[in-house]
């Protein structure tokens, strides 16, 4: 099943054309890893598909973006829902300067959508689902500051969750982390994956290749090649693909 | 010769600190003198009763109560609508010509002589609005006398808190002014209660502006509403010591330190208050 489709999605910041005609398919309960040089406009499109671009001033976006079959760039999309559905997960871990407990209930609290004596099993399960329980289940109350950075960016996976998302976008995620934080949070991507769609953007070829099931080689706002992430780093289509994934790109 | 770096380090670290003991000197010296000259006229009476024999004896009762009633009058006024047009110069406003007017106006309101406000508040409030020279009036002209204070720290204070903040609340579905309540103003709080510090302390201390506007030379009874004229400390001190002749010189400090007292106790609540915040939110 397809959830998230582009067709020819145009993006400009001003003058700067950042993404080209972009047209993709991304099935339901998989990751997609998109990778790229820098600056070829990897985080504008997960922005673009939650339409945190609309933060930022002069832009202009034109194409479709369909989410469930819905075209999120309708005037009449409500923001509230759509971001509710599609999450994400930025590449440094931003917790609130809050207890782990507030973070997960952040959410929750304003969209109303738990009562206040399922709070406590709600904060359980969404440790549980970043495997940070058995971490945390005594340190409820501590500054979410005070964990580890791996910790960090699994609290804000976290508090995701229950505001049900069925997509998870993530912005290199493991560029702050040391080599075994990220091992452990492609572990968790995998486990994820049963009941999410992730999309990642990542700068780690190697990550790219061991978590994803297909992926998407953009270049200078182009998406250049898409498919199966064993095609993409073994037997690429495109010279320009080959290139990169090979490392011999300028 | 060659420098050495010990000798240079101890000259940096005398000067630095000569330097700092300087500011604090006057500091100290008015606080000093103020206690030293009117601690002994400060009673329950002189706290709690009127001005009597032409303000030579008796109380500064109606001043005291006066300067409360301006100061709580100017933040009814000015807290509002300082930090509302501080979010929305913050969090709404786009980068365009007349923003940016608005701001320049806000700094240059800031550096406007204060006895220009006591004017500006006699044409506007006294006279045009006819509200006489009134509680009300003298609050309206204190109010805009501190709302670029207000603004300016509400500001400072809604910048400084981590763009990050407004992207995940954003991005997790919470609309605009969701993400401003629950996760902008929280964390701008302190800041914001220091810019209510320093309105207090000015609205409390300026006798320009309320001179036309609310203060009586002479009135020895409370106000009964806002439309009442009240004596007020500042005005209240500037008459004892200029225009009536022979008060005593412990009458004149002792009214300066329970200006000074009223103005430090609510600075000390407002601190508290500020660094319960603080404890509670770290970034
Ligand atoms: N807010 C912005 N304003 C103007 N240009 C931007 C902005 N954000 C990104 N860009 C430009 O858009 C291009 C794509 O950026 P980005 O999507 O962040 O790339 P990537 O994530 O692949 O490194 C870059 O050339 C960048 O300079
Ligand atoms: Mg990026």
């Amino acid at each position: 099943m397809i959830i998230i489709e582009t067709q020819r999605l145009n993006f400009f910041y001003g003058n700067f054309h950042a993404l080209k005609d972009i047209t993709i398919s991304i099935s339901e309960k998989s990751i997609t890893a998109l990778i790229g040089p820098s600056g070829c406009g990897k985080s504008t499109f997960l922005k673009a598909l939650n339409r945190m671009t609309d933060l930022i001033e002069g832009t202009k976006i034109s194409g479709h973006i369909l989410i469930n079959r819905e075209n999120v760039l309708d005037g009449k999309t409500d923001l509230v829902s759509l971001r509710k559905k599609v999450g994400m997960v930025f590449q440094r871990p931003n917790p609130f300067p809050l207890s782990v407990r507030e973070n997960i209930l952040f959410g929750p609290k304003i969209h109303q959508i738990v009562k206040p004596n399922e709070y406590e099993s709600l904060i359980e399960n969404s440790l549980r689902a970043v495997l940070l329980w058995n971490d945390l289940k005594d340190r409820l109350d501590a500054n979410a500051l005070k964990l580890s950075l791996e910790q960090q960016q699994r609290l804000c996976i976290a508090r995701l969750l229950p505001v049900k998302p069925d997509v998870l976008l993530m912005d290199e995620p493991c560029s702050t982390l040391d080599p075994i934080s990220t091992e452990r949070i492609e572990e968790l991507m995998r486990v994820l994956k049963e009941n999410y769609t992730i999309i990642i953007v990542t700068h780690n070829m190697q990550q790219a290749a061991r978590v994803s099931d297909d992926t998407g080689f953009m270049l200078l706002g182009e998406l250049i090649e898409f498919g199966k992430t064993p095609n993409i780093f073994t037997n690429p289509r495109h010279q320009k693909t080959n290139d990169y994934v090979t490392g011999r790109f300028g | 010769m060659k420098p050495n770096p010990y000798r240079t380090e101890r000259i940096a670290f005398t000067l630095l600190l000569i330097s700092t003991v300087v500011i604090i000197l006057p500091v100290f010296f008015i606080v000093f003198i103020i206690i030293q000259k009117g601690f002994s006229a400060i009673s329950w009476e002189f706290l709690t009763s009127i001005p009597k024999m032409g303000m030579r004896e008796g109380g500064i009762f109606p001043a005291i109560v006066g300067t409360l009633y301006l100061v709580l009058g100017t933040l009814i006024f000015a807290l509002p609508l300082g930090v509302f047009s501080a979010i929305y110069l913050t969090e709404y406003a786009q980068d365009n010509l007349l923003t940016r007017l608005i701001k320049l106006a806000i700094i240059n309101l800031a550096g406007v002589p204060s006895v220009v406000y006591g004017l500006f508040g006699l044409g506007i409030f006294v006279i045009f609005l006819k509200l006489g020279a009134s509680i009300l009036a003298g609050s309206l002209t204190l109010g805009v006398m501190v709302l670029p204070i207000i603004i300016t720290t509400s500001k400072e204070a809604l910048d400084s808190v981590p763009k990050s903040f407004r992207e995940v609340s954003l991005s997790l579905g919470v609309s605009k002014w969701q993400t401003i309540r629950y996760s902008v103003l929280p964390h701008a709080l302190p800041g914001i209660l220091t810019g209510i510090i320093l309105a207090i302390s000015r609205a409390a201390g300026e006798t320009a502006p309320i001179l036309f506007t609310v203060a009586a030379f002479y009135l020895p009874k409370l106000p009964h509403s806002v439309f009442d004229q009240a004596m007020a400390l500042p005005y209240h001190l500037y008459v004892i010591s200029t225009q009536v002749p022979n008060v005593e010189v412990k009458i004149r400090y002792g009214t300066a330190l329970v200006l000074m007292m009223i103005v430090l106790s609510l600075n000390l609540a407002a601190i508290i208050l500020r660094s319960q915040f603080r404890k509670r939110k770290k970034w």
